[in-house]
């Protein structure tokens, strides 16, 4: 088994008539995801990449049982498009999103609260099960169906901890880009906790970056619930304090939210934390 | 995005958050003129640049005559203030803050920010007003207060009043302090910051509350939205660079070191400078290219990258996800030759098609290195720039 999708989740795209979504759409597709739709209002009724378009996330759940959604709409729309899918009673929604103002993402937040819906992003780079399903805008090519869960806050570090895993033969179960926005949906932990309960994971790769406290709430975690070895590496120790770098999220203010903080944090709770990017598959094949 | 102490001020008035008389002033006459249209026998002079800690470094001046206010307004126009906030070349001091001064029987600390774990926005206050927070929250963590308000419900009563009753507030003094945290909250929401404090909000002798200092930021993501709020901004306090970068939509930010890098993906781009440091050499620069990696945004970070003089070798790591690697090599082919590079370039690629990059790279007569993979890439970036 896998985390959050597999080779049955039906999936729809919002914004999937756009240059983003067609791009990717084609890609899913290429890949085998169950992509059963899309949403673009006014659009209603057409065909596109051969699959039905609707007006409304509603009207494509009720027509094709869609449980998950990826949405590719512009930053100052996305927050109404996470709102409608939730509305329209999709489970799982993915969000590649990037650049959605902070106000409007905290109020989104505040309105999924206790829906039981979960979100993914904004801004990353998706979910994929190798070998099932791709929700997002990872390459699928260097993937491989395997043991090893991987969670990070930036996707090209996904990219590499999925090559690396690969590379050493250990391939993938799930790997979810939690994305690099301060204010997102699923975090470490909500992560870190489906592989421990997952039978095909057999080690985490967990990859964190610079501000904010969630690899140190991660790493409380861990330590007190987590069986199986965990290799973390943690982006930004040559980072200059108060600046943004590149993500949102990934900003060192009054102190807090260091590399170094984090990376003790993480060796405190016994986790290996490479210092090398590079290290990543070579320590998790190591654990094996 | 930030903006000066002035125009957070004119912001604060609107929004009904009491600040102390006062206009800011381009010249040493303007600033003279400003002084005596104020009235009284003593003034405050404050340079205006987008950094803290100004009072330490000579950067605020209390002026007791009009020919001392002008006095201390040549000396601070056209230089450049260092302070604990800044690089050591500082800010320009192009316009200062002229404003009265008040008698002062207590300084406070009153900030709104956003509160990343509980996803909320806080108010952050203190009776130790005037120090560095962090100070207070280190020194004296017992002296802070911070309540949490819910988008949902906003600020409510009862938050102002623990708020006030902490800070030792009395009488009128509860109602005045509610209508700035209401206008902060207002003003937060309504300009998109992403955080706003103040810092000291001082107590005068007669009890008025009132924002001594005002610092304004803006959450990037949203200022599109806002023209009146971008019209504030002023490039002359941000680096050039990082400025050009943005025009371009490259994320670009100047370091000290002498390797440039140039990088896909903001996490891998932070990865390769640590690995770049952990191999013994120093990143020049943070150079996010974006996933859509063409030849004019290649050849824009190339010109940025090579305009600062101590570069002495560049790094390029690009993980070809979706695009392909001899692709991306040809653009970057394309991009060396098109800005002249003559300074060492180590490219690594990985992803599809990464054989034929690789072949594209070598043997170009150039100073190209393709490298194997990324840690002997940072290796030989490091090896070449201390040769150079």
């Amino acid at each position: 088994m896998s985390i959050l999708i597999n080779k049955d989740t039906k999936v729809i795209c919002q914004g999937f008539t756009g240059k983003q979504g067609t791009f990717h759409s084609e890609q899913a597709l290429d890949y085998g995801t169950k992509l059963v739709g899309g949403v673009t209002p006014e659009r209603g009724g057409e065909t596109h990449l051969g699959l039905p378009v609707f007006n409304t996330v509603q009207d494509a759940v009720d027509t094709t049982g869609a449980t998950a959604s990826v949405i590719y709409v512009p930053p100052f729309y996305a927050a109404d498009a996470i709102l409608e899918a939730v509305d329209a009673g999709i489970k799982l929604i993915v969000c590649i999103t990037e650049g959605i103002p902070i106000l409007q993402m905290l109020r989104v937040k505040a309105a999924m609260a206790g829906t039981g819906v979960l979100l993914i992003g904004p801004n990353c780079p998706g979910v994929i099960t190798p070998g099932e399903c791709k929700i997002g805008i990872m390459p699928g090519k260097i993937h491989l169906p395997g043991s090893i869960g991987i969670v990070s806050r930036s996707g090209t570090l996904t990219y590499e901890s999925v090559y690396q895993t690969t590379q050493q033969g250990l391939g993938q179960s799930t790997c979810v880009g939690i994305g690099g926005d301060p204010i997102h949906g699923m975090n470490f932990v909500d992560v870190l906790s489906r592989f421990q309960d997952d039978e095909q994971t057999k080690g985490i790769v967990m990859v964190g970056e610079i501000g904010g406290g969630e690899e140190e709430d991660a790493a409380e975690y861990i330590k007190a619930h987590v069986t199986k070895p965990v290799v973390a590496y943690i982006a930004g120790q040559t980072a200059p304090a108060g600046k943004r770098m590149g993500h949102a999220g990934a900003i060192v203010t009054g102190g807090k939210g260091t590399a170094e903080g984090k990376v003790a944090a993480l060796k405190a709770a016994g986790i290996v934390v490479v210092n090398s990017p590079t290290d990543i598959g070579v320590a998790m094949k190591a654990c094996f | 995005m930030n903006i000066h102490e002035y125009q957070a001020k004119q912001l604060f008035r609107t929004y009904q958050i009491p600040v102390p008389e006062g206009r800011q002033a381009e010249t040493a006459e303007q600033a003279a003129e400003i002084a005596g249209a104020l009235g009284g026998d003593g003034w405050v002079v404050k340079a205006q640049v987008h950094a803290g800690g100004r009072g330490k470094v000579g950067g605020v001046k209390l002026a007791k005559s009009l020919a001392e206010v002008a006095e201390f307004s040549r000396e601070l126009l056209g230089k450049r203030l260092v302070t604990i906030q800044t690089d050591s070349a500082g800010l320009p001091i192009q316009s200062l803050l002229i404003e009265k001064i008040y008698p002062i029987k207590r300084e406070l600390y009153l900030s709104l920010v956003l509160d990343r774990a509980s996803e909320r926005l806080i108010f952050i206050a203190s009776a130790a007003g005037g120090m560095d927070i962090e100070t207070v929250a280190h020194e004296t963590p017992g002296q802070l207060v911070s309540v949490q308000v819910h988008p949902a419900a906003g600020l409510q009563a009862y938050q102002c009043r623990k708020v006030a009753y902490t800070l030792g507030l009395q009488g009128a003094q509860h109602k005045a302090l509610a209508r700035i945290m209401q206008g902060m909250y207002d003003l937060f929401l309504a300009k998109d910051a992403s955080q706003i404090e103040i810092n000291p909000l001082i107590e005068t002798d007669s009890g008025d509350l009132l924002a001594l200092d005002a610092k304004i930021n803006f959450d990037d993501n949203a200022v599109a939205i806002h023209p009146d709020i971008l019209a504030m901004k002023d490039p002359a306090q941000e680096d050039d660079k990082e400025n050009e970068a943005q025009q371009f939509g490259l994320n670009y930010i100047t370091l000290e070191g002498n390797i440039g890098c140039m990088v896909n993906g903001a996490g891998l781009a932070m990865a390769t400078m640590d690995l770049v440091k952990l191999k013994g050499g120093l990143p020049a620069n943070f150079l996010d290219v974006g996933g859509g990696t063409n030849v004019e945004k290649v050849c824009e970070a190339f010109k940025l990258i090579l305009s600062d003089t101590s570069v002495k070798a560049v790094l390029v790591n690009i993980f070809g996800g979706i695009v392909k690697c001899d692709v991306i090599a040809s653009g970057i082919l394309a991009a060396i030759e098109q800005v002249h590079v003559t300074i060492p370039v180590v490219v690594r690629l990985e992803g599809t098609n990464v054989e034929e990059g690789r072949a594209l790279l070598s043997n170009t007569g150039l100073k190209i290195y393709a490298a194997d993979d990324l840690a002997h890439a940072a290796e030989q970036v490091v090896r070449l720039a201390e040769a150079a």
